[in-house]
């Protein structure tokens, strides 16, 4: 009887203890450096502490959107926040699957008490979206096979010029960006690009373009494999993540050079999923107000080159935090490498993303 | 039971007719087969045949249209689409108490992205108007929806929104052989966005030639291993199992490794001279690297059935065939080969099977020639969230592979088909 009792406690204790303290959190995040440049930057200080969460790190960003489909539909979302890209943060806010997000009531305010959303100004592209870096796709080359008395090239439009710079190039196998860059390098102004994309005629030169370098492309899918193709020495030039480029050439000493002229700048930032009890949704939210700081999206660039999304992180931007070298001249937004970029058209893209790509793909087929 | 007796029917002894009694036997037996076999058959069909039923359903499934607007597709009944003009002030009217519903609902923008796949545009078109929505109090609402965004006042619009409003829709299935319906019927698409038909059409060719390539490669190894004693052609077996049980990632990405034009291939080409260092071979991002790297994936998949097979052909055979003096030749294709023909049925089977369906490996090695139609149904459903055209390409690749079934049923024999 007397164990039966002690049996039964101890079993109601344990349920109690593990719904009281039991604060595991889900985060999705992309992997690698860069979901290491969180936990360094956002998670370790965050539960050092909240000694009683714990940050489970889940690395499915790449099919987020449509695993919290499916997550929704079948009513059980076990994620509490995921990292996305900005267009995929506006789908899932147009699908009902993200959170809308108050930034002023939600966020911390900057050190100066300019609010959330003057701190983040254009970067919230969507009600449910709160950004977290600026990256860009950019272009690295092997700076040992530029040919002799040839200037290294500068940009997107050199990826165009074969006859200056021969040997095979990689490109994203999506139509964001390529297009624009086909366009920009074939005269177009930069603010006709989109107003040109939304014609046929318009589709029909960019496709032009892209079909003199088409047979020495290779398209690529996954964000490794330009850089691993560089690394190689498979392509001279290829598009990449800006960050994935500064670790092949700081970190991993690679003949590589940047080539930042018309680099498009893009967004990456937190959504957190509908359909999460109330209880879940609060730990997320203080994880989120403290994880978003100016301080902490500073952090984030002592370990990978992508800029904090805050305004006010920008001054505190210091030295990597293992190769002790300045970030800031590795930065997308440093004046130097930003002298012409352009942004992506989120809304724009979220309306003609289904019928380009179909067109995109149809012509890569071809 | 007078009856019975005199008309000469077989009773039981309790006077049942004994064909009564033998099917209730026989029914009591059924019934206890199908209780034993009860949770495999109800795991199988909860794990198994719902899931994919209710996938196969999204293909024509539509009912998003009439269940956030109920009251425009009710009211643009009488419409017609043929006419040049935008509806009248009703339609709008019932579009107006549709839409406000369903911004509370926050599903106007879901339905903006599901028509945004038939007509681009309509994505951000219900964006904007929600946005704007909650200051439409008051009639005329067509002056206030053509000013909150002029798409409005386009017929092409409400084509669109007409033409999807059935719970159910042809759609997907017209989209999935590059087809689509306009106001003139059905017809192809333009040129330009013509995939799909290509797609299922090189799926089909590069898995039949990864089927004649792994039966190539394949049979002479499991003729090699039926015929070596015992000792040797374990050893000889677990190479052929050792990949077959290595990651498939970690096999792909070992093709790059060689098959690249930077690669150990070309590299040991370029070193003993037989190809000039300008003129590397181009073996991978295209058809050719899908075939190399699939055949080498799936060769395991051949050579077991085959194996299996050879296994219980007995060598008595052909020395018989010998001694009646067949040639070596004559002896193995008379005699040998028609005997291993079920596992060639078998391997064949199965290698094409798993191929048409497969799509990482032509993702990550295939370029853009050599990528199947998986990859655009995997696009479908991770990326574009199109998960109706996904459900329809993925019929349209079921229904392929069961007419090719029967096809080879018929030609073959489906009974001529062992695994061992």
């Amino acid at each position: 009887m007397k164990l039966k009792t002690t049996i039964l406690a101890g079993t109601a204790l344990a349920l109690l203890g593990s719904s009281a303290f039991a604060a595991d959190m889900t985060i999705v995040s992309w992997g690698g450096a860069y979901s290491a440049s969180q936990n360094n930057a956002y998670h370790k200080p965050y539960m050092a502490a909240h000694p009683d969460v714990t940050i489970i790190n889940d690395e499915s960003s790449s099919e987020a959107v449509a695993k919290l489909r499916a997550m929704n539909e079948a009513g059980n979302v076990t994620w509490d926040l995921v990292d996305v890209e900005a267009a995929d943060a506006i789908r899932l806010c147009d699908e009902g699957l993200a959170e809308e997000i108050d930034a002023d009531t939600a966020l911390a305010p900057a050190p100066d008490g300019t609010k959330a959303s003057e701190d983040f100004g254009d970067m919230i592209v969507s009600e449910c979206f709160i950004p977290q870096i600026v990256f860009s796709t950019t272009f690295g080359y092997r700076t040992d096979k530029v040919p002799e008395g040839v200037e290294p090239p500068s940009g997107a439009c050199d990826v165009f010029d074969l006859a200056k710079y021969p040997g095979k190039r990689a490109l994203n196998k999506r139509p964001i960006a390529n297009m624009e860059w086909a366009l920009l390098c074939d005269g177009v102004a930069y603010e006709d690009v989109y107003d040109t994309l939304e014609t046929d005629e318009g589709v029909a030169r960019a496709f032009a373009k892209l079909d003199t370098i088409k047979d020495d492309t290779i398209w690529w899918s996954a964000s490794a494999e330009p850089v691993q193709l560089l690394a190689d020495g498979e392509v001279f030039m290829a598009s990449a993540y800006n960050g994935r480029l500064f670790s092949l050439i700081e970190e991993q000493k690679q003949p590589v050079g940047m080539a930042w002229n018309w680099q498009m700048f893009d967004l990456d930032g937190w959504i957190v999923p509908t359909g999460l009890s109330d209880e879940r949704k609060a730990a997320v939210m203080d994880y989120l107000f403290f994880a978003t700081d100016t301080q902490r999206l500073a952090d984030q660039a002592k370990y990978i080159s992508y800029g904090p999304a805050r305004a006010s992180s920008a001054p505190l931007v210091g030295k990597h935090e293992t190769l002790g070298i300045d970030m800031a001249p590795h930065m997308p937004t440093d004046p130097n490498n930003a002298k012409n970029t352009f942004v992506n058209n989120y809304s724009w893209w979220a309306d003609y993303r289904d019928d380009l790509d179909a067109k995109f793909q149809a012509w890569l087929a071809k | 039971m007078s009856d019975t007796a005199t008309e000469p029917v077989l009773t039981t002894r309790d006077g049942r007719p004994l064909k009564a009694s033998l099917a209730k036997a026989l029914r009591r037996e059924k019934l206890r087969a199908l209780v034993l076999i009860a949770p495999l058959l109800i795991f199988v069909l909860l794990t198994f045949v719902a899931p994919i039923v209710d996938m196969l359903f999204r293909s024509v499934e539509n009912s998003i249209v009439a269940d956030t607007l109920p009251q425009t597709v009710v009211a643009l009944k009488d419409w017609d689409p043929a006419s040049d003009q935008a509806p009248d002030e009703a339609v709008f009217a019932a579009l107006a108490s549709d839409l406000k519903v369903a911004v509370k609902n926050k599903t106007h923008t879901r339905l903006g992205s599901r028509l945004n796949y038939e007509k681009t545009g309509i994505s951000s078109l219900f964006r904007k108007t929600g946005r704007s929505i909650k200051k439409m109090n008051e009639p005329p609402y067509k002056e206030q929806f053509l000013k909150a965004d002029k798409k409005w006042g386009d017929v092409s619009t409400w084509q669109t929104l007409k033409q999807y409003s059935p719970r159910y829709t042809d759609g997907y299935f017209l989209s999935s052989i590059d087809a689509k319906r306009t106001a003139d019927g059905i017809q192809m698409k333009p040129e330009n966005e013509q995939i799909y038909l290509l797609l299922f059409g090189r799926t089909l060719m590069l898995s039949i030639a990864i089927t004649l390539a792994c039966l190539l490669l394949g049979y002479p190894i499991a003729f090699l291993l039926a015929q070596l004693p015992l000792r040797t052609s374990n050893l000889l077996m677990i190479l052929v199992l050792l990949p077959f049980w290595t990651s498939l990632l970690v096999r792909t990405s070992a093709w790059k490794v060689l098959l690249q034009q930077q690669g150990v291939i070309n590299d040991f080409l370029v070193w003993i001279g037989l190809i000039a260092d300008a003129n590397r071979l181009v073996m991978i991002n295209n058809q050719t690297g899908t075939i190399i790297a699939m055949t080498h994936i799936l060769l395991p998949f051949m050579i077991l059935p085959l194996y299996s097979v050879m296994k219980t052909i007995s060598p008595t055979y052909v020395r018989a065939a010998k001694s009646l003096g067949a040639t070596d030749f004559r002896a193995f294709w008379k005699v040998y080969f028609p005997q291993s023909v079920p596992g060639i049925g078998a391997g064949a089977v199965l290698v094409f099977i798993l191929s048409i369906g497969y799509y990482i490996t032509p993702e990550l090695v295939g370029g853009t020639s050599g990528i199947f139609i998986s990859n655009r149904i995997a696009y479908h459903i991770s990326s574009s969230l199109n998960w109706g055209l996904a459900a329809a390409l993925g019929t349209m690749l079921l229904a392929a592979v069961m007419i090719l079934f029967v096809v080879y049923d018929k030609i073959v024999g489906i009974d001529n088909v062992k695994l061992g």
